[in-house]
């Protein structure tokens, strides 16, 4: 690494060096978390067809394989799957506006795939370890709305039209719970940095993770989430019962894939966030033996492979919400509850130390 | 020129080409869009002076939420393009005063002594573990409380009042209890009929 500075700087010059190379360094950082993470949404929608497939009593994709073993058999379905898309026909429909038509699915990715520069998935391997990472994520998350807005108008079709006024108006309000669920736990953290929150959750076992003293939030936090990657049962932008396939119908090829592709993106970074600021991220359950000497790292992905198992499951088991339900859940009964908890939590902060240091409070509060 | 004056200066001309581009466009839309790109420039400005929180929240807020609504609106109203351009010539002399006025007044204050560069020291660069958001909530609430009370408290007006506005009861709308509907049971529901079989012939 120090050998690369060196030859950077001795290349470029002394005013160029370092900032060409730190440049090269995160160019090649940022690649080494991207393409995991592609290959993690690849297996994710064969984990989700599996999964649902045995859930519906079905077998799901059994047939494609590398080259012909049979124990294999339907883990090649994802790299099929994208070649196909690769090789059709990106349409045009009449009347769309051509330059927006093609910028909406790369603005739905940009963000998701962006929102992982400040996750930290150990206590040393973060690409950008800022004081605001969680607002950064939550900035980036809500950018992820244009991508869905503009294809709806663009396309020049009403199915798609309504599809994007629908997830506006949803995404919008459920950030709003989204957000207060967060306040809580930067209360309890007394931190915007997600290494910081991970620290805040050590001491010894689960019960010390946020999960805990904030489990109402968790609730409302990955309900918003599942909400806010327009997943089922919040999938009425796409509701392909009423609306065809909503924002994203008149797409076709590669240019559905990558909306397909930043659907499980954003999935995965809510169960990321989950694990994160709720299941103590890289923190093993218990801080014994057999548990610590499974890596960080490790714990971190089964919990995120924890969490996303319950998209796929609320996938095969709820059905859809009804537009005007979805809207009453998120203002009506999130934010009420999110605000009584923050307000709590403050007159629980507030007590005086002797109780915040004396048996319950002092597993959370420190 | 060092490797921070290239990025300020992309931005920079990202910024004044989107700006122009908001009040040139001739599609509402795409005035709309630009003005969400002149707001993404602008928060990577704020990003190289330091001002991470302020960035961060202008992306999540005017971005993330302002806009989206903004554009909510603006596409579904079919604005008449013709309609809007017809006073242009008339009202074009009272405008332009206006907007020399505010570039004089602008250049007024720019070009004073107070604001020439050699006034303005540089400001100390930050350590790495210096937070913005804690020195911000630190003034907020505790120097600048009652300003920051107040204009909570003006916002919450604003709600009030729009939402008293625009609030009708209608009469007659078909609505259902979600929490009727989660109690029922199946008792309530389903009777269950014990039939003896029927003896086929």
């Amino acid at each position: 690494m120090e050998y690369a500075q060196q030859l950077f700087g001795q290349f470029f010059g002394a005013e160029w060096g370092p900032a060409l190379f730190s440049l090269t360094k995160n160019l090649v950082l940022i690649v080494a978390i991207v393409l995991p993470l592609l290959l993690g949404v690849a297996y994710l929608t064969l984990a989700e067809r599996k999964i649902i497939a045995f859930m519906q009593i079905r077998v799901g994709p059994n047939r494609v394989t590398f080259f012909g073993i049979p124990w294999l058999a339907g883990w090649g379905q994802p790299i099929a799957d994208a070649v196909k898309a690769l090789m059709k026909e990106i349409i045009i429909p009449n009347g769309a506006n051509k330059f927006l038509f093609i910028l909406a699915p790369i603005l739905t990715i940009t963000p998701a795939l962006a929102a992982w520069a400040v996750v930290p998935f150990s206590p040393e391997m973060v690409l950008a370890d800022i004081n605001a990472g969680l607002l950064y994520i939550l900035a980036m998350t809500s950018m992820g709305v244009y991508g869905i807005i503009i294809a709806g108008w663009a396309s020049n079709s009403k199915y798609a039209f309504l599809g994007a006024m629908r997830s506006a108006a949803q995404v919008v309000s459920y950030e709003l719970a989204m957000g207060f669920a967060l306040v809580c736990v930067l209360m309890m953290s007394h931190s915007l940095n997600l290494g910081d929150i991970v620290k805040g959750q050590e001491g010894g076992s689960f019960i010390n993770w946020y999960l805990i003293p904030l489990f109402p939030m968790f609730l409302v936090y990955f309900i918003s989430g599942v909400a806010e990657t327009n997943r089922a049962p919040f999938d009425v932008a796409e509701g392909e019962s009423e609306i065809v396939a909503g924002f994203h119908v008149e797409y076709s090829g590669m240019a559905f894939t990558v909306f397909f592709l930043a659907e499980y993106a954003n999935m995965i970074l809510v169960a990321t966030l989950a694990s994160l600021i709720f299941l103590g991220g890289w923190l093993p359950p218990f801080n014994i033996a057999p548990f610590t000497l499974i890596p960080g790292f490790i714990w971190l992905l089964l919990k995120i492979a924890f969490l996303l198992f319950f998209f796929l499951w609320f996938r095969a088991t709820f059905p859809r919400y009804r537009y005007d339900q979805i809207m009453r859940l998120g203002w009506k009964v999130f934010i009420p509850i999110t605000l009584v908890w923050i307000v709590l939590l403050g007159a629980v902060m507030q007590l005086p130390p002797s109780f915040l240091n004396a048996f319950p409070l002092n597993l959370w509060f420190h | 020129m060092g490797f921070q004056d290239i990025i300020f200066y992309f931005f920079a001309t990202v910024l004044v080409a989107s700006a122009l581009g908001v009040i040139t466009a001739r599609n509402p839309v795409h005035a709309a869009l630009l003005l969400v790109l002149a707001f993404f420039t602008c928060a990577g400005l704020w990003l190289l002076l330091e001002a991470e929180f302020l960035a961060i929240t202008l992306v999540l807020v005017y971005v993330g939420a302002v806009m989206v609504l903004f554009l909510f609106v603006v596409m579904m109203l079919d604005i008449n393009l013709e309609h809007l351009r017809k006073g242009f010539w008339r009202w074009f002399p009272f405008g332009a005063l206006l907007a020399l006025v505010m570039a004089a007044e602008m250049a007024i204050v720019v070009m004073g002594k107070q604001f020439s560069l050699d006034q303005m020291p540089t400001p100390p660069a930050r350590a790495a573990d210096y937070s913005n958001t804690k020195e911000l909530g630190r003034l907020i609430y505790t120097e600048y409380v009652y300003a920051f009370e107040l204009a909570a408290v003006i916002l919450l007006v604003a709600i009030v009042a729009a939402i008293a506005l625009t609030l009708r009861h209608r009469t007659g709308t078909k609505f259902l209890d979600p929490a009727q509907q989660v109690a029922v049971k199946r008792a309530d529901r389903v009777r269950m009929v014990s039939m003896p079989s029927e003896k086929k012939e």
